[in-house]
């Protein structure tokens, strides 16, 4: 035998057992459910606490208990098609729109910028040079050329949601693995072929983080528009409420709109999820 | 030379790939990345490539390829002058480098599509199930890439490589990231492939005892400027099998080489 078996000559005395407890504090093991119910309770309970001993006005911030009645109010207004679903209903209309117009456009410049030398040379400074302003403040223009209707909303909302997606798509076009392009080079491929098959699906992560990132800047677009531009949406809803002081209607719509804007996000994951499917579950056996 | 050229049965066989005088100068850097190399690969032979960093065999394996030209010198495949990419180079990397989004099968007629379009490539199907039997890759046909280990990773690269039907391997450390065991493995393997398809190949390495194990002729590199400092022939027998790698014979060739590369570090 090469090597001595180490039971028969144990050096000293062992203990039975030397198992210690690992100890973790109190804060990291509370289960996620239970931690989150905690910070909401803290957190609603000091919102109550400040709107019903008066430190501030209920007209500043309305108490949980006046929120949540104007989330029912509006709630019923808006599954009964009440005159806030027709609201809701263009804003949804706006959103959708400048989310698809922005895609398309997004993408399609981002192939531009990221595939061609001339667009990422002579295109791309002047993009950086228009996604440096604040876009927001184009929203008079917008309503001053496309006038009061749901147009000058969704190009807003095109505006301001398209840079993400291009610079994620462009970025996307230049993540291609260097190997897998070094293979398509060997395989003589046309540039038409590794930018189908290899550039674009290896860029879809990227291109879908500016897809979310659109998603959600979408939104705040169309809102914008409709405050300053005026319309029958949501955002004008919001206007109303608060010239009205009625700042718990605000909350409560804010809430729905928030919801409509998690949806889009959602459905944006969910494409994401099934479109690249091979990002899901890498498992490799070996 | 302590090892002369192996003259084996008769005649030698017909020369598939020839390089002559092949320089590559980088005039920017005033670099000779290769110095007046002359290589010829005959049909059925296994030939290796070892050298230090910087011994120019990446250009040397860039030029083979079609991805670069030459400076100086001549390039012939398979009778044509080699001047860009070609179908009948088949080369594979240290990485498997297989699309994500297409199954294992699909992966290996990649090549197929790209030069002759989606027909053609279900048409290939036969040869490319043919091909997975023979690397033992069979009913992973429809399997992703996410799913193979390394090793059976490498072996759908093989098959990618190989359903061109190309005149030549051009190999750039293709199991370098795999682990040593698994590399053993997978270079007898390699041999086995390369002999019953009669394959011309051409390995990049950074291994002496896997360049002696596999090779017929191991040309070694050295440095300022990049050049072949000598074609070792390797005169064990066919097929080599891993025993070999302890016996006396192996360790006199492993230390010749490690000696030239010594040589050629100045």
């Amino acid at each position: 035998m090469l090597y001595a078996n180490a039971d028969n000559d144990t050096p000293h005395d062992m203990p039975e057992s030397t198992v210690w407890a690992e100890k973790r504090d109190l804060i990291d093991r509370i289960p996620r459910p239970i931690s989150i119910l905690i910070l909401g309770l803290i957190l609603v309970g000091t919102w109550h606490l400040v709107s019903t001993t008066g430190i501030v006005s209920s007209i500043i911030l309305p108490s949980p208990g006046q929120t949540w009645h104007e989330i029912i109010t509006v709630g019923t207004n808006l599954l009964s098609g009440g005159y806030m679903f027709p609201a809701i209903w263009i804003t949804t209309q706006e959103v959708l729109i400048g989310f698809l117009l922005a895609s398309i456009i997004g993408v399609s410049l981002g192939i531009l910028v990221g595939e061609t030398t001339f667009g990422e040379r002579a295109v791309m400074p002047y993009l950086v040079a228009i996604d440096t302003m604040p876009k927001i403040a184009f929203a008079p223009l917008f309503v001053a050329w496309l006038g009061f209707g749901i147009s000058s909303k969704v190009a807003l909302a095109t505006f301001v949601s398209v840079f993400p997606i291009l610079v994620g798509t462009a970025a996307g076009l230049h993540a291609a693995d260097r190997n897998a392009l070094n293979l398509f080079r060997t395989m003589s491929a046309s540039r038409w072929q590794t930018l189908v098959q290899l550039k674009i699906p290896s860029g879809l992560p990227h291109i879908f983080t500016g897809l979310k990132i659109a998603s959600l800047s979408v939104m705040a677009g169309a809102i914008t528009a409709e405050f300053l531009g005026g319309g029958k949406g949501f955002g004008e809803l919001i206007r109303v409420a608060a010239s009205q002081l009625n700042t718990a209607r605000v909350f409560a719509l804010i809430l729905y709109l928030s919801l409509l804007g998690l949806s889009l996000f959602a459905m944006v994951s969910f494409a994401q999820q099934r479109l690249i499917f091979w990002q899901r579950n890498s498992t490799r056996p070996d | 030379m302590m090892h002369q050229a192996k003259m084996t049965e008769g005649a030698l066989a017909p020369p598939v790939y020839t390089l002559r005088k092949v320089s590559k100068f980088f005039a920017r850097q005033k670099v000779v990345a290769l110095d007046n190399v002359d290589l010829v690969l005959r049909k059925g032979s296994f030939s290796s490539v070892i050298g230090p960093s910087g011994c120019g065999k990446s250009t040397l394996l860039k030029i083979m390829a079609g991805l670069t030209s030459p400076s100086e010198g001549a390039v012939v495949l398979a009778g044509e002058p080699v001047m860009g990419t070609r179908r009948d180079i088949g080369m594979m990397y240290q990485q498997a480098t297989l699309l994500p989004w297409l199954t294992t099968i699909d992966n290996i007629l990649l090549p197929i599509g790209i030069a002759d379009g989606k027909a053609a490539a279900r048409g290939k199907r036969p040869d490319a199930e043919a091909l997975m039997s023979l690397v033992g890759l069979k009913g992973f046909e429809n399997a992703w890439p996410s799913e193979l280990s390394g090793g059976m990773a490498q072996r759908a690269a093989i098959c990618r490589m190989l359903i061109t039907e190309p005149a030549v391997l051009l190999l750039d450390e293709p199991f370098s990231a795999l682990d040593e065991l698994v590399r053993d493995f997978m270079n007898m393997e390699l041999q086995r492939i390369c002999m019953e398809q009669d394959a011309t190949t051409f390995l990049v390495t950074h291994s002496i005892p896997e360049a002696v194990i596999l090779s017929d002729t191991i040309y070694v590199m050295g440095t300022r400027p990049g050049r072949i400092i000598e074609a070792v022939t390797i005169d064990l027998p066919r097929p080599r099998t891993l025993d070999m790698l302890t016996i006396e014979r192996f360790g006199e060739i492993v230390a010749y080489v490690r000696r030239l590369l010594g040589e050629g570090m100045h």
